[in-house]
């Protein structure tokens, strides 16, 4: 029973960590149909910066800046890797997305001289509060809700939440209504680098070894989320999370826990061919 | 235009980045361990040839990881290689004396590297090969050595299959069916253990073979389980773990996933007994279990204390290098890998005066018949050109004053 | 009728270079020194096999539009049947000792006689590597049932699934007896064992970088046939529009599936010689990056050109594995063009994996300023034909002599 509990505890937790990356990739895909391959590497440079900040900062001013760097570093990938390719085919932006998470590896590989880092203790939030759970592992859901909350908000009732929507709707149209395309993308890019790095400072706090691949993995698991849930919809983002959270949890608690990555991805294949818009997509007609 | 900006922002991006972790790095030691202010310079001592005497060089090629997985031990390995060729920077053979070069070449701990890096230095001309700290690689690049009839020395790397059908393998270490054996026996003797929970991860020879053989040797009810390649979250196999009632963990994984489990165990408080193989003497597995009361008990090659001389030259090394300190983990605790990268530089000192030549053929030749007694005990060739080796080290970290402690020695039945 | 007539002389040009390029291997390899020039051996064996690689992934992504990320599953699938099917039977217990030996009681080159034996040799490994294509393309097909319905990065992240799925299955602990586990795969017949010994044992006749050549010549030549045939074509009208190629006739999904099949089969082929070349079969080198490698090779040759794959895969391998590899040394310079420093110069950034670090910023400067890669969709005999053609003005001579010379790819 203590076991079972402390297993859902675990896979909630980690699933609002994915809900706050995938949130990222949702959000440019659902705008710039571009799977932003380096999102998960995002994530881990975060990490990074914590670990680098938090060495000669004071804890608070080491986490508002690199949250600061995080969104600079996510606008900066933005307008270096995928404006110059606005025209291009999908297929030249998602090579860039990959070249970039490449080279986001290949410098944290470098910058760390190959030895995993270890993510600073944060008071609090560290501890354990009960069996294997850690504050921060119960904290996590909650905080989610508050954010996704929020974001939409931010969304439905603001100008430039319309902008996204709008966007994400048409881009011809909407670029010709007079919206500035570029500043919608960009911040996009922001709020998707914001999360990420909330969601890193989560998922390290609970997971506390950064090495240079850390990302890669929940940058994928994150990403099957947002496709389980209808790319483009925040609450299906969210709740696509949870279940892929609970359910690798739950895998890996099992004998097969070798398959855990596996099932994700088989639970990734059957929606998409079963219904391909996810949980809570909209439908989308092809035009000719 | 827009084009240059935007290479403009890459190039700027890559440099702040790396200026960030280049200051962080250098500011590491300081905080860590007492450095003294002023690094002296260049001790690492593989590139300064010196004009002079630059003819009579002999180089020896160093197989290591120094990033991935195994980059930290890899690099501590390297470390003893590099402190033993800063002690001993001459060899003389046949009468002359030759200047010893140490040639890495990074394996990047990954089986699709190693034959390219494992090529990369049979085209250097070294006249053998050390390494290297993890089995898998070495399997990997063993046949282009073989193929270039060169020697390799494996110094930490414990897989059987390492030297199984490659004549030009040879190791100074023990066999994991032995320390799989041992750490079986050890769980029995000391906590009477009935059940135990073995974790690695999936597609490493090295936890998959360990895992095998403490199976084989157990005499109890095991559960098996395996991680896919860079998983993070560990507390599901621990809480498994408890939930079954086991009375051991057998975690023998890579230094980045060991320290994620010790750490987890520490916060969490765990009272299972936590085993681990050589890989898990290092200290920053050490440093993960800082302070708390977890039980973790390493099956290991070297003891701090066994050769005092070493020990306190090794320290000394350490603290006058600061990209070694760094390397070493950021303090002075000896790694039982430094010691045997230290035995494994002198042994190719001794191939090579044996041989009487530093050509590669000669000293492969020669090799068989090296005999060496080393800081970790007495070398020794077996006809598969496995180390005849009976003894392991077991130590228990004493994680009140973060060292390691001596447990006990263990021999095979 | 010119078209065709110029489709003959590319055919040619094609075939005498290819030609050309093998006798030089042979030549190359038993004429340096082979210790100091191991690495560039390497190289050579590792980018022949990522040529084959990239030229089957540029036939489904170049060629026919799908973007697929499955390229590892299926070199998986290839290496792991080529190295089960050719374990010697002396060495299968040893290969798994962990198991107790294997399900697979035969060994194809043991069937011919052995693999010390040329006939044994060379039949075992060809049926082995054709094993290794079927494989792969029966697993391709049964996965594209599904995932062929898909559109772009849909089907990319979809097969990019199936492949990290393929691989957890191979190592799954209870396939043991097939798959060996987590451990490698070895003893097996590689590239080297080609090379010609005489009764002491002694190389008479180095031939391993001839026999990689060889084969992945055979392959790319035969994708090149599959190109310019009718399916090539029907391949090409489905990449540059669905909707218009299915209004022409063509049957949209069989067309999908044959690429797709066809792909597969020769990254399966690729797979049982990468497993030829790393002298080794292991599922944990099967990951996504490697599938990024070659999309990244591919995408440095050009989309759409044959022999931009090839060259940029020489290219890819050599700057990666050798050329860069200074990189990642700490260097310290006493002197400098000739001119002695009084102090010794410690070159800076120059660290462990900073090659790695210029060689993905290099990449990025390729995909965004560079975006047609190399050769763009043209063919090698193109612009030889160009450049032969600027020759004749310049030199008003035949532009034979300028073409052989020229390049180094197949």
């Amino acid at each position: 029973m203590r076991y079972a509990l402390s297993t859902l505890i675990s896979g909630v937790s980690l699933g609002g960590q994915y809900a706050l990356i995938a949130i990222g990739y949702t959000l440019v895909y659902g705008i710039l149909r571009l799977i932003n391959f380096a999102h998960g590497d995002v994530f881990m440079v975060a990490g990074l910066m914590m670990v680098y900040l938090s060495a000669s900062l004071p804890l608070p001013l080491a986490l508002v800046l690199m949250l600061v760097l995080t969104v600079v570093l996510g606008f900066a990938i933005e307008r270096a890797a995928y404006k110059p390719l606005r025209s291009a085919p999908r297929m030249s932006v998602m090579i860039s997305a990959i070249g970039v998470s490449y080279l986001l590896q290949n410098l944290a590989t470098y910058v760390t001289g190959g030895l995993p880092q270890t993510y600073p203790t944060i008071p609090w939030l560290s501890r354990v509060a009960w069996g294997s759970v850690k504050w921060a592992a119960i904290v996590t859901p909650f905080l989610v809700v508050a954010l996704v909350f929020a974001l939409t908000q931010l969304i439905n009732h603001t100008k430039v939440g319309m902008a996204m929507r709008a966007v994400a709707k048409d881009f011809e149209t909407s670029q010709l209504m007079g919206i500035k395309i570029n500043n919608v993308i960009s911040m996009t890019f922001v709020i998707g680098s914001a999360l990420a790095a909330v969601g890193s400072t989560l998922y390290f706090i609970n997971f506390p070894s950064i090495v240079p691949l850390s990302g890669a993995l929940p940058g994928l698991r994150a990403f099957v989320a947002a496709v389980f849930g209808g790319i483009g919809s925040i609450p299906g983002a969210v709740v696509g999370a949870f279940i892929i959270g609970i359910s690798e949890t739950i895998i890996k608690a099992s004998p097969y826990s070798i398959f855990s990555d596996a099932f994700t991805f088989a639970l990734l294949i059957v929606i998409l061919v079963v219904k391909p818009t996810g949980l809570f997509g909209e439908k989308v007609t092809d035009k000719v | 235009m827009k084009k240059m900006v935007a290479l403009l922002l890459v190039l700027a991006m890559v440099f702040a980045l790396a200026a960030c972790g280049g200051s962080g790095n250098t500011e590491k030691p300081k905080t860590d361990g007492d450095v003294q202010g002023q690094q002296t310079e260049d001790v690492q001592g593989q590139q300064a040839d010196d004009a002079g005497d630059a003819a009579d060089v002999v180089k020896i090629g160093v197989f290591e990881p120094s990033t991935g997985d195994s980059g930290a031990g890899g690099k501590q390995e390297m470390l003893g290689m590099q402190y033993a060729n800063q002690e001993t920077p001459t060899v003389e053979v046949g009468g002359k004396t030759y200047k010893v070069e140490l040639v890495p070449a990074d394996n990047g701990s990954s089986t699709d590297k190693a034959p390219t890096a494992a090529a990369e230095l049979v085209s250097q001309d070294v006249a053998l090969v050390l390494g290297s700290y993890g089995s898998g690689v070495s399997i990997a690049g063993g046949p282009t050595f073989e193929e270039a009839g060169l020697a390799a020395i494996g110094v930490t790397c414990t897989n059987p299959n390492v030297t199984a059908g490659n004549d030009y393998y040879f190791r100074i270490c023990f066999l994991d069916p032995f320390q799989g054996t041992v750490l079986a026996n050890f769980a029995t003797e000391k906590f009477g253990a009935q059940k135990a929970y073995l974790l690695g991860e999936v597609g490493n020879d090295y936890d998959q073979g360990l895992l095998t053989f403490f199976e084989q040797a157990f005499d109890g009810e095991v559960v098996k389980d395996s991680f896919p390649t860079n998983t993070s979250d560990f507390s599901t196999y621990i809480n498994k773990a408890v939930s079954e009632g086991c009375d051991v963990i057998f975690c023998p994984v890579s230094i980045a996933y060991s320290t994620q489990i010790v750490k987890l165990a520490a916060d969490m408080g765990l009272e299972i007994p936590i085993l681990g193989s050589d890989t898990l003497d290092s200290n920053m597995v050490l440093e993960a279990a800082s302070g708390s009361n977890v039980q973790l008990y390493v099956s290991t090659f070297y003891q701090e204390g066994g050769s005092p001389a070493f020990d306190e030259g090794f320290k000394a090394y350490l603290n006058s290098d600061a990209t070694a300190m760094t390397n070493n983990g950021g303090n002075d605790t000896i790694a039982a890998v430094s010691a045997m990268g230290y035995d494994a530089y002198y042994v190719a000192l001794e191939a090579m005066k044996a041989a009487g030549s530093v050509d590669a053929a000669a000293v492969k030749a020669a090799l068989p018949g090296v005999t060496y007694t080393g800081v970790s005990g007495a070398i020794a060739f077996d006809e598969t050109g496995d180390a005849i080796r009976d003894t392991a080290y077991i130590k228990v970290a004493d994680t009140a004053n973060n060292t390691w402690a001596l447990e006990t020695q263990q021999t095979a039945k | 009728m010119i078209a065709q007539k110029k489709n003959k002389t590319g055919l040619f040009i094609a075939l005498v270079v290819a030609a050309a390029l093998l006798i030089l291997a042979i030549v190359l390899e038993n004429t340096l020194d082979p210790i100091k020039n191991t690495i560039f051996f390497t190289v050579l064996k590792k980018g022949a096999v990522y040529a084959l690689v990239a030229c089957s992934m540029n036939l489904l992504n170049g060629f026919t539009g799908l973007f697929s990320l499955g390229q590892a599953g299926f070199m998986l699938l290839g290496a792991y049947t080529y190295a089960t099917l050719t374990i010697p039977m002396s060495a299968k217990d040893s290969v798994y000792y962990l198991y107790g030996g294997t399900v697979f009681r035969f060994s194809l080159p043991d069937l011919f006689g052995g693999a010390d034996k040329p006939l044994g040799l060379i039949l075992g490994v060809l049926l082995a590597l054709v094993c290794a294509g079927i494989v792969a393309a029966a697993v391709a097909w049964l996965i594209g049932l599904p995932v062929l319905r898909l559109k772009s990065d849909y089907l990319a992240i979809a097969t990019l699934g199936f492949a990290e799925i393929i691989r957890a299955v191979f190592q799954w602990d209870k396939l043991g007896p097939v798959t060996n586990g987590a451990n490698a795969l070895k003893s097996f017949p590689t590239f080297s064992s080609f090379n010609l010994k005489n009764a002491s044992g002694e190389v008479t006749l180095r031939l391993s970088i001839f026999v990689a050549f060889l084969l992945a010549a055979i392959c790319i030549a035969l994708i090149l046939l599959l190109i310019n045939s009718s399916y090539g074509r029907a391949f090409k009208a489905i990449r540059e529009d669905e909707v218009a190629a299915e209004a022409m006739g063509i049957n949209l999904a069989k067309h999908k599936r044959l690429s797709f099949c066809i792909s597969s089969f020769f990254a399966g082929v690729g797979g049982g010689m990468f497993a030829m070349f790393a002298n080794q079969a292991q599922a944990r080198n099967f990951t996504t990056a490697m599938t990024y490698e070659i999309l990244l090779i591919v995408v440095i040759g050009g989309i759409g050109s044959i022999s931009g794959s090839c060259l940029a895969s020489f290219l890819y391998v050599a700057a990666s594995e050798w050329w860069l590899r200074f990189l990642d040394k700490e260097t310290t310079l006493t002197h400098i063009f000739g001119f002695d420093l009084d102090q010794p110069f410690k070159v800076p950034l120059l660290r462990n994996g900073f090659r790695m670090v210029v060689f993905s910023v290099v990449i990025m400067i390729v995909v965004l300023f560079f975006r047609r890669g190399l050769m763009g969709d043209k063919e090698l005999p193109d612009v030889l034909r160009r450049f032969g053609a600027f020759c004749k003005r310049l030199f008003r001579r035949p532009a034979k002599k300028t073409g052989k010379g020229g390049e180094d790819n197949g």
